[in-house]
């Protein structure tokens, strides 16, 4: 079992501005966490809120120009990522970070077999000859539970299911046995009942091979069921963190309360509407300088315009980016818990 | 795809069939008279029997399946016959052209040489170059050397080539004296001095064609490129860690090409009708210019067979075009 406690990736103030000829877009602004060795960090958010793009600079993989890539450092391993040269951090990806995205009908070239796009990075960073590579990718897709392995090397991408090519995917990020794996919305674009194929395939995989996870989504009901801790994210800030429990049990920022309300019931009364936050997340041309959730909150007070809050801490590893959790604010002060609407 | 390229042979069969029938009956149709130009001193009985020994007397319909019978019989019977030595076409009537009183087959055969070495030499050096050109704009988009490439295709595809062609003669020609403006056919390569003399003469028609073939073909890399650079798999191999010039020459060059070989393929046929202009501006004697001066002659059976042999090659490459399309892209299937 390796020692939980350890990093594996820490970052620290992550920041990634598009300039376009259009106006800048700060996309991630000033995100911090860290990854611990074996555990699965959740990463939710809206569309836009700088998920994926946080990631993506990490790599190396946002392209610049025109976005840039600031602040840091994000240390992997001692080293910092934001810093290293291109030919370090292209040893890196693919090889001990892992990468799964979200659409397998597309993330998969059409022209190349699956073998050969398995086989691409065990021969590129482990420098396997054609026969090793062959055999090692033929025990991966058994691995990621895909029948007659061997034989479907030989296949494109168009001849596997939707389900299949994710699986597919999965092969690809955990061919070299990578320390880390960031899953993009990896089952967004799956049925529900290849989703859960997918999710017990992640939980199994992550058993055996004790691998790290970053799992993106915007699915709060798959973020309870496997991650270990939890990062919510709106206008490129993390705005609540914490293990999965205390969040669930104690959601303190509006906007991690709102997510947990617009999660539909299957108990209770059918009639009720589905719940939604109004209004969309901001596209941020300027760094914040008031919280970015302001226009939306339903608890928003005159020092909301005026100030960027902190992460203040809660205890137990969970901390929120809100002015209401602010030790120093009088209990009154502080939001009660939404109530579902009658 | 065995059982689909024969399925396509075969039902090219009936198209060629009414594309004969369509040129026979426009040309028969056409005013002009190949007698036209024989002197008006010659008395009418005697204009009556030279018109008969044309086999200009007979109905429509005959001399089109003559026509149809000598084409697709005779002449590659007199082709077997020359390349194995037998007598299969022995005493059958050859398509003949009435401005040249010998077979059509033996003037192609003459001029198809000098259309070949030009216009296909132009048409391999513009993919030649085009290719790298647009894979260079595509990656760097909106560069200096995007922006030159864009301006030099817009130019060479906009200015027609009997422009450029009289452009470089001037220059080239006339005033340094380092090209001759006329393609002399008579040139034989035997030694480096006339291999050198060859490529001279070669050079302006190649270069004004190349430009305006691979202005077009670069255009469509280009936007072939941009269109795969943006995709997720892209995406995918660069986080697999794979360098930049492997995600460029082998995942996005590969999905780019699809498009662009068939492009390639469907320009070919033009390749054998030859450049009609640029071959009249160099007075290179190839396929176009016989022709141009068949079509002035009223030459009817060698308008007839040259029409019909682009129309054959047209066809033909459409064939080979969706062929190689489904040979490159593994998701079309043809059976």
């Amino acid at each position: 079992m390796p020692d939980r406690a350890a990093p594996v990736l820490d970052v620290r103030d992550l920041r990634t501005v598009f300039r376009t000829r259009a106006g800048d877009i700060h996309a991630v602004n000033g995100v911090s966490f860290e990854l611990r060795a074996g555990e699965l960090l959740g990463v939710v958010g809206e569309s836009g809120s700088g998920k994926s793009v946080t990631m993506m600079a990490l790599l190396g993989l946002v392209p610049s120009p025109p976005a840039v890539v600031s602040g840091g450092p994000a240390l992997f391993d001692g080293r910092d990522l934001l810093r290293l040269p291109e030919a370090e951090l292209r040893r890196i990806r693919g090889a001990r970070i892992g990468f799964v995205f979200q659409d397998p009908m597309t993330s998969l070239n059409p022209v190349f077999t699956v073998g050969f796009q398995i086989m691409e990075p065990l021969r590129r960073h482990l420098r396997l000859s054609r026969r090793a590579a062959r055999a090692r990718a033929a025990e991966l897709l058994a691995l990621v539970g895909i029948p007659d392995a061997a034989r479907r090397l030989d296949d494109y991408p168009h001849q596997f299911s939707g389900g299949m090519r994710q699986r597919v995917m999965i092969a690809v990020a955990l061919a070299c046995d990578p320390q880390v794996l960031i899953a993009d919305e990896p089952t967004t674009a799956l049925d529900v009942t290849i989703q859960a194929q997918i999710l017990e395939l992640m939980a199994e995989l992550r058993a055996r091979l004790g691998m790290a996870v970053i799992w993106i989504t915007h699915d709060l009901g798959v973020i309870a069921g496997i991650a270990d801790r939890v990062m919510v994210m709106y206008g490129g800030q993390v705005i609540e963190h914490g293990p999965v429990e205390a969040v669930f049990a104690r959601p303190t920022h509006p906007y991690t309360r709102a997510l947990l309300a617009t999660v539909p019931k299957v108990s209770g009364e059918r009639s009720r509407r589905l719940q939604a936050i109004e209004g969309q997340p901001p596209i941020l041309s300027a760094p914040p300088e008031a919280c970015t959730f302001r226009d939306r909150c339903p608890h928003a007070f005159e020092t909301c315009f005026r100030l960027n809050p902190q992460r203040y801490p809660l205890g137990e590893g969970h901390d929120a980016a809100c002015l209401l959790a602010d030790p120093g604010l009088a209990p009154w002060g502080r939001p009660e818990p939404r109530v579902a609407h009658g | 795809m065995l059982a689909y390229t024969l399925r396509r042979l075969l039902m090219a069969v009936p198209t060629l069939l009414f594309i004969a029938a369509v040129i026979f009956l426009l040309l028969d149709l056409a005013p002009g008279d190949p007698m036209a130009n024989q002197p008006l001193t010659i008395p009418p009985e005697v204009r009556a029997e030279m018109r008969r020994a044309l086999g200009l007397d007979e109905p429509t319909h005959v001399r089109f399946g003559l026509w149809l019978w000598q084409f697709f019989v005779v002449e590659p019977a007199v082709l077997v016959d020359h390349l194995f030595g037998t007598t299969l076409a022995e005493g059958q009537a050859r398509i003949l052209s009435w401005q040249f009183r010998s077979p059509v087959m033996d003037v192609i055969v003459q001029r198809l040489p000098q259309t070949l070495w030009v216009v296909g030499m132009a048409y391999v050096v513009g993919v030649l170059i085009a290719i790298p050109i647009g894979i260079l704009s595509a990656t760097r988009q909106y560069s200096v050397f995007d922006q030159i490439g864009t301006f030099v295709a817009m130019v060479g595809f906009s200015v027609p080539t009997f422009f450029t062609g009289v452009l470089l003669i001037m220059i080239f020609s006339v005033k340094l004296g380092w090209f001759p403006s006329i393609y002399d056919t008579r040139l034989r390569v035997t030694d480096w001095q006339s291999f050198l003399q060859q490529l001279r003469q070669m050079a302006m028609p190649v270069f004004v064609l190349a430009l305006y073939n691979a202005a077009q073909i670069s255009r469509y890399m280009r936007a072939s490129m941009l269109d795969n650079l943006g995709q997720d798999y892209v995406r995918t191999a660069r986080a697999k860690g794979e360098p930049e010039r492997s995600v460029i020459l082998r995942h996005v060059l590969r999905n780019s090409m699809i498009p662009v070989v068939t492009v390639i393929a469907l320009g070919v046929p033009a390749v054998f009708g030859g450049a009609i202009i640029t071959e009249q501006v160099f007075k290179v004697n190839g396929l176009g210019q016989l022709l141009i001066t068949a079509i002035q002659a009223n030459d009817l059976p060698m308008v007839q067979t040259l029409t019909f042999m682009f129309a054959v090659l047209i066809v033909l490459f459409n064939l080979v075009a969706d062929v190689l399309y489904g040979w490159l892209d593994p998701r079309i299937r043809y059976d």
